[in-house]
């Protein structure tokens, strides 16, 4: 579906984008005229020089940050509507990846990929395999006892990888997920995210890693740069 | 997936989201632990001043005195001998008992002292009567018939001084509830500000289990498990120390009885034995508390997420 569409089939789309802008408090627009549309199952890289915005374009469509002028839907609902329940039950439907990973250093690697589906009140032997097999296929079999503290950064980045797809998201948000690793596992990350796209999730990947969106060179790209969107299109995956 | 095989059996995420352990925590507890030891205190003590203005009260709502002045006119006997026998066949009355001169003289021994010869005194006689039961038409009747047949005795129902034990009984309990409330409040916002502060130390998890599909209510129930584990901890200490205390004060408070001046202590507060109810009731304050403590962190987390996005 191309995605000028958008404006046509506003129901069809997991999220979109419209004249939303962002200002923190009296100062400047940091984000102005953002209009796009996220379709299901497709697969874009988020880009732009660092600080351009792509971490605070994430926090938008995970509706952290309210935008102060424009419209955002969010699986066809106004965000700007949303009750509070109504919010948390669409977050279960979106998986995150964050820069910084944010796993929680109390808990075992296992406990934190596990978190999303204990959060929703599943009994943990309804789970437990599920997890289990995620952790191996992400080559954390031997470290689900492990705290984060403890992990590498590669580590540390597919536990929040796992985290992020193991309640099976419609659309994942990933925000520079290979920016810790060296370009091996990078590369393995990405076909991560490939073979997740494949199985029907949404991907939208932040990054400022030319060499890697090359090598996915048919890739829809979000490009934002002085506070706007651009966006090439690429083949429809 | 046959995950018994599997050599990570032992996985489980059964761990508390909101990290236990923690300085903060352990101050906490220690806060509850000493607010519920005088709040037990505090309710153990107005139980036990309770219980012994209760014992004071029956002791003397139910007698009344008759005293006769000697008019110096009259046979003083007589007058006695009449007015107790009047006493003696008015309802209600279980016992009217005529103290002697000798008896009468005794009584004023701690104000006049000993050795002195009260023979050419008008000391007053005086007669104690044992009602039933404090009932007002009994003793309008006792006042009715000694009015017509010994009109000098005049009879003291103690009333003053009864309603004097109450208001007392009264302000010391009232004293006691208002320190308790005094209390519960202080500690109550000794948790609140502890779950701000945990709040503000564990906004990063807060944001995670926001971002991974939590719900408000949700994570205030993990902030109310931790503080509640906290709190009971902390109550269970000093509830076990409030116990402990009045355990030892019933053996000393014996042990006193027999000393001088253990009358005068076991009249204020009894034995100093709280009983099987007030030990009950400690252990009812202590689970209160930590209830209390429980609930006060998630309302307070509750009305926080609120305000968050």
């Amino acid at each position: 579906m191309p995605w000028a569409n958008w404006l046509a089939f506003p129901g069809g789309f997991l999220l979109s984008f419209e004249n939303v802008g962002l200002r923190y408090g009296i100062g400047p627009e940091v984000l102005r005229e953002l209009t796009f549309a996220i379709a299901p199952q497709s697969f874009q890289f988020l880009t732009g020089p660092s600080g351009a915005g792509k971490t605070t374009m994430l926090r938008l469509m995970l509706l952290a940050l309210r935008p102060t002028s424009g419209v955002v839907r969010i699986f066809g609902q106004d965000a700007a509507t949303l009750e509070k329940d109504e919010l948390t039950n669409l977050r279960r439907r979106i998986g995150v990846v964050f820069q910084e990973f944010r796993l929680l250093d109390h808990l075992t690697t296992y406990e934190n990929v596990a978190l999303p589906l204990r959060v929703m009140g599943r009994d943990e032997s309804a789970y437990r395999a599920e997890v289990v097999e995620l952790l191996r296929w992400v080559d954390l079999g031997d470290r689900m006892n492990a705290l984060p503290p403890v992990l590498s950064g590669g580590e540390k980045q597919r536990a929040a990888i796992a985290r992020a797809l193991i309640a099976r998201p419609e659309l994942l948000l990933a925000d520079e997920p290979t920016g810790n690793v060296d370009p091996t596992l990078a590369r393995r990350l990405m076909r991560l995210f490939v073979e997740l796209h494949k199985f029907g999730t949404a991907v939208v990947i932040a990054t400022h890693d030319l060499t890697l969106m090359d090598q996915f060179g048919d890739s829809r790209r979000l490009v934002v740069g002085d506070g706007r969107l651009k966006i090439f299109p690429g083949e429809a995956r | 997936m046959n995950l018994e095989s599997l050599p990570d059996s032992g996985l489980s995420s059964h761990m508390p989201l909101v990290p236990a352990g923690s300085i903060a925590g352990r101050a906490l507890s220690i806060v509850v632990a000493i607010m519920t030891f005088l709040a037990c205190l505090t309710a153990g003590g107005a139980m036990l001043m309770g219980e012994a203005s209760q014992n004071w009260r029956a002791d003397v709502s139910r007698d009344v005195t008759i005293q006769i002045k000697p008019d110096g006119v009259g046979d003083i006997e007589a007058l006695v001998a009449k007015a107790a026998q009047v006493a003696q066949t008015s309802p209600g009355v279980v016992q009217a008992r005529a103290y002697s001169r000798a008896e009468s003289e005794k009584l004023l021994e701690p104000w006049l002292g000993n050795g002195l010869d009260l023979g050419q005194l008008p000391v007053p006689r005086m007669i104690v009567v044992k009602m039933k039961a404090r009932d007002a038409a009994d003793i309008e009747a006792l006042r009715n018939a000694l009015a017509g047949e010994a009109p000098q005795a005049v009879l003291d129902d103690h009333r003053l001084w009864l309603t004097r034990l109450d208001i007392m009984a009264n302000a010391i309990v009232a004293f006691a509830v208002a320190l308790f409330v005094l209390m519960i409040s202080a500690m109550a916002m000794a948790v609140g500000f502890a779950t701000r502060g945990a709040m503000a130390g564990n906004r990063e998890t807060i944001e995670v289990l926001h971002f991974v599909g939590a719900a408000d209510s949700y994570i205030a129930r993990q902030f109310q498990s931790h503080f509640q584990r906290l709190g009971f901890r902390g109550a269970f200490f000093g509830g076990f120390g409030a116990a402990l205390f009045f355990a030892i004060a019933a053996v000393l408070s014996a042990w006193w009885r027999n000393s001088l001046g253990g009358d005068e202590i076991a009249a204020l507060f009894g034995a100093f034995a709280l009983g099987a109810s007030g030990y009950f009731v400690i252990l009812i304050l202590c689970a209160g508390i930590g209830l209390l403590t429980g609930m006060t962190s998630r309302v307070i987390v509750t009305q926080q997420l609120r305000r968050l996005l």
